[in-house]
Protein backbone atom coordinates (compact mmCIF):
# COMPACT_ATOMS: atom_id res chain seq x y z
CA UNK A 1 0.00 0.00 0.00
CA UNK A 2 1.45 3.75 -0.91
CA UNK A 3 1.71 5.59 1.88
CA UNK A 4 -0.67 8.07 0.49
CA UNK A 5 -3.61 5.65 0.36
CA UNK A 6 -2.24 4.26 3.87
CA UNK A 7 -2.72 7.35 5.21
CA UNK A 8 -6.34 8.52 3.47
CA UNK A 9 -7.70 4.95 4.77
CA UNK A 10 -6.19 5.91 8.25
CA UNK A 11 -8.00 9.27 7.80
CA UNK A 12 -10.97 7.47 6.88
CA UNK A 13 -10.93 5.04 9.45
CA UNK A 14 -10.63 7.83 11.93
CA UNK A 15 -13.47 10.02 10.67
CA UNK A 16 -15.59 6.79 10.91
CA UNK A 17 -14.52 6.01 14.54
CA UNK A 18 -14.85 9.40 15.43
CA UNK A 19 -18.11 10.30 14.17
CA UNK A 20 -20.57 8.03 16.54
CA UNK A 21 -18.81 9.01 18.96
CA UNK A 22 -19.70 12.96 18.97
CA UNK A 23 -23.37 11.27 17.82
CA UNK A 24 -23.61 9.85 21.05
CA UNK A 25 -22.48 12.69 23.04
CA UNK A 26 -25.38 12.70 26.25
CA UNK A 27 -26.23 16.52 26.01
CA UNK A 28 -26.92 17.95 29.46
CA UNK A 29 -27.01 22.14 30.74
CA UNK A 30 -25.75 23.77 33.72
CA UNK A 31 -28.43 23.18 35.44
CA UNK A 32 -28.71 19.59 35.21
CA UNK A 33 -24.97 19.32 36.63
CA UNK A 34 -25.69 21.05 39.23
CA UNK A 35 -29.27 18.49 40.02
CA UNK A 36 -27.18 15.64 39.77
CA UNK A 37 -24.11 16.28 41.94
CA UNK A 38 -26.72 17.41 44.53
CA UNK A 39 -28.48 14.42 44.33
CA UNK A 40 -25.25 11.84 45.01
CA UNK A 41 -24.52 14.43 47.40
CA UNK A 42 -27.45 14.17 48.97
CA UNK A 43 -27.68 18.43 49.87
CA UNK A 44 -27.98 21.16 47.97
CA UNK A 45 -24.49 22.70 46.97
CA UNK A 46 -23.20 25.93 48.84
CA UNK A 47 -21.73 28.13 46.37
CA UNK A 48 -19.55 30.15 48.75
CA UNK A 49 -17.38 26.92 49.66
CA UNK A 50 -17.41 25.87 46.15
CA UNK A 51 -16.04 29.29 45.37
CA UNK A 52 -13.37 28.26 48.03
CA UNK A 53 -12.57 25.17 46.86
CA UNK A 54 -12.18 26.50 43.40
CA UNK A 55 -9.57 28.64 44.73
CA UNK A 56 -7.64 26.43 47.29
CA UNK A 57 -4.56 24.99 46.44
CA UNK A 58 -3.86 21.79 47.43
CA UNK A 59 0.16 20.40 47.43
CA UNK A 60 0.58 20.47 43.43
CA UNK A 61 0.62 24.45 43.98
CA UNK A 62 -2.65 24.35 41.75
CA UNK A 63 -5.62 25.65 41.77
CA UNK A 64 -8.83 25.30 39.67
CA UNK A 65 -8.30 29.26 39.52
CA UNK A 66 -4.50 28.70 38.61
CA UNK A 67 -5.95 27.70 34.75
CA UNK A 68 -9.77 29.42 34.60
CA UNK A 69 -8.86 32.51 36.88
CA UNK A 70 -11.41 33.54 39.26
CA UNK A 71 -14.00 34.57 38.58
CA UNK A 72 -14.08 32.23 36.04
CA UNK A 73 -16.38 34.52 33.88
CA UNK A 74 -13.77 35.76 31.51
CA UNK A 75 -11.36 33.59 29.28
CA UNK A 76 -8.09 32.84 31.31
CA UNK A 77 -4.40 30.70 30.28
CA UNK A 78 -3.75 27.30 31.34
CA UNK A 79 -1.13 27.51 34.03
CA UNK A 80 2.01 25.53 32.28
CA UNK A 81 1.23 26.13 28.91
CA UNK A 82 -0.21 29.47 28.44
CA UNK A 83 -2.99 28.31 26.13
CA UNK A 84 -5.66 30.29 26.14
CA UNK A 85 -9.04 28.76 27.75
CA UNK A 86 -12.63 29.62 27.02
CA UNK A 87 -14.85 31.22 29.92
CA UNK A 88 -15.61 28.30 32.03
CA UNK A 89 -18.61 30.48 33.99
CA UNK A 90 -21.49 28.98 31.95
CA UNK A 91 -22.83 32.59 32.08
CA UNK A 92 -19.51 33.79 30.02
CA UNK A 93 -19.64 30.44 27.71
CA UNK A 94 -23.02 28.61 26.42
CA UNK A 95 -21.18 25.65 25.83
CA UNK A 96 -19.82 24.67 28.95
CA UNK A 97 -21.12 21.83 31.24
CA UNK A 98 -23.50 20.82 27.87
CA UNK A 99 -22.05 17.35 27.54
CA UNK A 100 -21.69 14.72 29.96
CA UNK A 101 -18.86 12.90 29.09
CA UNK A 102 -17.00 16.00 28.81
CA UNK A 103 -17.91 17.15 32.02
CA UNK A 104 -17.12 13.65 33.67
CA UNK A 105 -13.61 13.87 31.97
CA UNK A 106 -12.55 17.66 33.14
CA UNK A 107 -14.01 16.91 36.67
CA UNK A 108 -12.27 13.66 36.66
CA UNK A 109 -8.55 14.78 35.14
CA UNK A 110 -8.42 18.65 36.56
CA UNK A 111 -9.27 17.05 40.36
CA UNK A 112 -6.12 15.00 40.43
CA UNK A 113 -4.45 17.69 38.85
CA UNK A 114 -4.79 20.10 42.00
CA UNK A 115 -6.22 18.00 44.66
CA UNK A 116 -4.45 14.64 43.42
CA UNK A 117 -7.99 12.76 43.88
CA UNK A 118 -10.87 12.79 42.50
CA UNK A 119 -13.57 15.28 43.84
CA UNK A 120 -16.39 14.15 45.81
CA UNK A 121 -20.05 14.19 44.91
CA UNK A 122 -20.50 17.19 47.83
CA UNK A 123 -17.81 19.15 45.98
CA UNK A 124 -18.50 18.84 42.96
CA UNK A 125 -22.07 19.75 44.22
CA UNK A 126 -20.54 23.01 45.90
CA UNK A 127 -18.63 24.30 42.44
CA UNK A 128 -21.14 23.65 40.36
CA UNK A 129 -23.10 26.10 42.76
CA UNK A 130 -20.83 28.18 42.53
CA UNK A 131 -20.22 28.37 39.18
CA UNK A 132 -23.81 28.41 37.52
CA UNK A 133 -24.36 31.35 39.99
CA UNK A 134 -21.73 33.50 38.76
CA UNK A 135 -23.15 36.71 36.49
CA UNK A 136 -21.13 37.58 33.43
CA UNK B 1 16.04 20.76 -25.47
CA UNK B 2 17.89 18.58 -23.09
CA UNK B 3 19.12 21.44 -21.08
CA UNK B 4 15.39 22.58 -20.79
CA UNK B 5 14.18 18.94 -19.69
CA UNK B 6 16.97 18.91 -16.45
CA UNK B 7 15.85 22.48 -15.59
CA UNK B 8 12.29 21.38 -15.28
CA UNK B 9 14.11 17.68 -13.56
CA UNK B 10 15.64 19.96 -11.60
CA UNK B 11 12.80 22.14 -9.95
CA UNK B 12 10.53 19.71 -9.38
CA UNK B 13 13.54 17.98 -7.32
CA UNK B 14 13.95 21.36 -5.49
CA UNK B 15 10.32 21.72 -5.09
CA UNK B 16 10.22 17.89 -4.14
CA UNK B 17 12.63 18.39 -1.59
CA UNK B 18 10.95 21.50 -0.07
CA UNK B 19 7.81 20.10 0.05
CA UNK B 20 9.57 17.41 2.33
CA UNK B 21 11.16 20.00 4.08
CA UNK B 22 8.45 21.85 5.98
CA UNK B 23 6.03 18.93 4.95
CA UNK B 24 6.69 16.91 8.18
CA UNK B 25 5.97 19.95 10.61
CA UNK B 26 2.74 21.02 9.07
CA UNK B 27 -0.80 19.70 10.08
CA UNK B 28 -1.90 16.81 8.59
CA UNK B 29 -4.75 17.54 6.39
CA UNK B 30 -6.68 15.43 8.29
CA UNK B 31 -6.88 16.40 11.83
CA UNK B 32 -9.03 13.74 14.16
CA UNK B 33 -11.94 16.42 15.94
CA UNK B 34 -10.49 14.19 19.12
CA UNK B 35 -7.28 15.26 18.66
CA UNK B 36 -8.28 19.42 18.96
CA UNK B 37 -10.97 18.62 21.96
CA UNK B 38 -8.55 16.40 23.68
CA UNK B 39 -5.03 17.22 23.36
CA UNK B 40 -5.62 20.95 21.98
CA UNK B 41 -7.58 21.59 25.65
CA UNK B 42 -4.48 22.37 26.93
CA UNK B 43 -1.85 22.98 24.47
CA UNK B 44 -1.41 23.74 21.00
CA UNK B 45 -2.02 20.88 19.20
CA UNK B 46 1.60 19.79 18.12
CA UNK B 47 1.66 18.41 14.39
CA UNK B 48 2.38 14.67 14.66
CA UNK B 49 5.36 15.39 12.26
CA UNK B 50 7.59 17.11 15.31
CA UNK B 51 7.99 13.68 17.50
CA UNK B 52 9.57 10.70 16.77
CA UNK B 53 7.07 7.22 16.64
CA UNK B 54 8.96 5.86 20.22
CA UNK B 55 8.14 9.40 21.95
CA UNK B 56 4.30 9.43 20.54
CA UNK B 57 3.65 6.01 21.89
CA UNK B 58 5.42 6.79 25.53
CA UNK B 59 3.48 10.17 25.74
CA UNK B 60 0.24 8.23 24.52
CA UNK B 61 0.96 4.90 27.02
CA UNK B 62 1.17 7.96 29.93
CA UNK B 63 -1.95 10.35 29.68
CA UNK B 64 -2.84 9.61 33.23
CA UNK B 65 0.87 11.22 34.07
CA UNK B 66 1.64 14.21 31.25
CA UNK B 67 3.32 16.68 31.98
CA UNK B 68 2.25 17.25 35.45
CA UNK B 69 -1.35 16.61 34.53
CA UNK B 70 -3.77 13.94 34.25
CA UNK B 71 -4.40 14.06 30.78
CA UNK B 72 -5.92 10.09 30.68
CA UNK B 73 -8.44 8.97 27.89
CA UNK B 74 -10.92 6.52 27.20
CA UNK B 75 -8.93 3.72 25.61
CA UNK B 76 -10.95 4.14 22.30
CA UNK B 77 -10.05 7.72 21.45
CA UNK B 78 -6.02 6.54 23.29
CA UNK B 79 -5.78 3.74 20.02
CA UNK B 80 -7.62 6.17 17.52
CA UNK B 81 -5.30 9.15 18.45
CA UNK B 82 -2.25 6.84 18.81
CA UNK B 83 -3.14 5.70 15.19
CA UNK B 84 -3.07 8.83 13.50
CA UNK B 85 -0.14 10.19 15.63
CA UNK B 86 1.88 7.12 14.88
CA UNK B 87 0.74 7.72 11.04
CA UNK B 88 2.41 10.82 10.70
CA UNK B 89 4.82 10.56 13.67
CA UNK B 90 8.75 11.95 12.83
CA UNK B 91 7.75 13.39 8.93
CA UNK B 92 9.64 16.37 10.08
CA UNK B 93 12.91 15.28 8.50
CA UNK B 94 14.76 17.11 11.97
CA UNK B 95 12.84 14.67 13.92
CA UNK B 96 14.47 11.78 11.98
CA UNK B 97 18.10 12.73 11.68
CA UNK B 98 18.19 12.92 15.87
CA UNK B 99 17.44 10.58 18.85
CA UNK B 100 13.97 11.05 20.33
CA UNK B 101 14.28 14.46 22.60
CA UNK B 102 14.72 14.04 26.66
CA UNK B 103 11.23 13.74 28.61
CA UNK B 104 9.93 13.32 24.82
CA UNK B 105 9.25 17.39 24.96
CA UNK B 106 9.36 19.17 21.35
CA UNK B 107 10.87 22.12 23.00
CA UNK B 108 14.35 19.44 23.90
CA UNK B 109 14.82 18.59 20.48
CA UNK B 110 18.10 19.90 19.62
CA UNK B 111 16.48 21.07 16.22
CA UNK B 112 14.04 23.44 18.57
CA UNK B 113 17.57 24.76 20.34
CA UNK B 114 19.09 25.14 16.87
CA UNK B 115 16.22 27.30 15.71
CA UNK B 116 15.39 29.27 18.54
CA UNK B 117 18.94 30.01 19.62
CA UNK B 118 18.46 33.57 19.16
CA UNK B 119 15.68 33.50 22.16
CA UNK B 120 16.97 34.05 25.64
CA UNK B 121 15.55 31.84 28.70
CA UNK B 122 13.66 35.09 29.85
CA UNK B 123 11.85 35.43 26.83
CA UNK B 124 10.01 32.42 27.36
CA UNK B 125 9.03 33.50 31.21
CA UNK B 126 6.87 36.46 29.73
CA UNK B 127 3.67 36.42 31.16
CA UNK B 128 2.23 36.58 27.54
CA UNK B 129 4.31 33.67 26.83
CA UNK B 130 5.06 31.55 29.65
CA UNK B 131 6.42 28.68 28.22
CA UNK B 132 9.02 27.31 24.89
CA UNK B 133 5.69 24.93 24.84
CA UNK B 134 3.20 27.79 24.01
CA UNK B 135 4.34 27.96 20.30
CA UNK B 136 1.05 30.00 19.28
CA UNK B 137 2.61 33.24 21.71
CA UNK B 138 4.70 33.62 18.70
CA UNK B 139 3.81 31.81 15.58
CA UNK B 140 0.40 32.95 14.96
CA UNK B 141 0.02 29.90 12.80
CA UNK B 142 1.18 27.44 15.37
CA UNK B 143 -2.39 25.26 15.33
CA UNK B 144 -2.30 24.75 11.32
CA UNK B 145 1.60 23.99 12.13
CA UNK B 146 2.55 27.00 10.35
CA UNK B 147 6.28 28.34 11.86
CA UNK B 148 7.21 30.38 9.27
CA UNK B 149 9.59 32.95 10.49
CA UNK B 150 8.45 35.76 8.43
CA UNK B 151 5.22 34.79 10.66
CA UNK B 152 6.31 34.79 13.81
CA UNK B 153 5.93 37.49 16.37
CA UNK B 154 7.40 37.66 19.87
CA UNK B 155 4.99 39.47 22.25
CA UNK B 156 6.46 42.06 24.71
Amino acid sequence: MTPLLSRTLAAMLLAATALPLGAFAQATTPAAQLQRWQAAAGAPGDAARGQKLFGMKAGNDLSCASCHGQPPTAAARHASTGKPIDALAPAANAERFTDQAKVDKWFRRNCKDVFSRECSAVEKADLMAYLVGLKK
Amino acid sequence: MRSAFNLIAVAALLAGAAHADDGGRRMPAQVPPAYAQECAGCHVAYPPGLLPAASWTRVMNGLERHYGSDASLDPATVKALSDWLLAHAGTYKRVRAEPPPPDDRITRSRWFARKHEDIAPAVYRRPSIKSAANCAACHPGAAQGDFDDDRARIPR
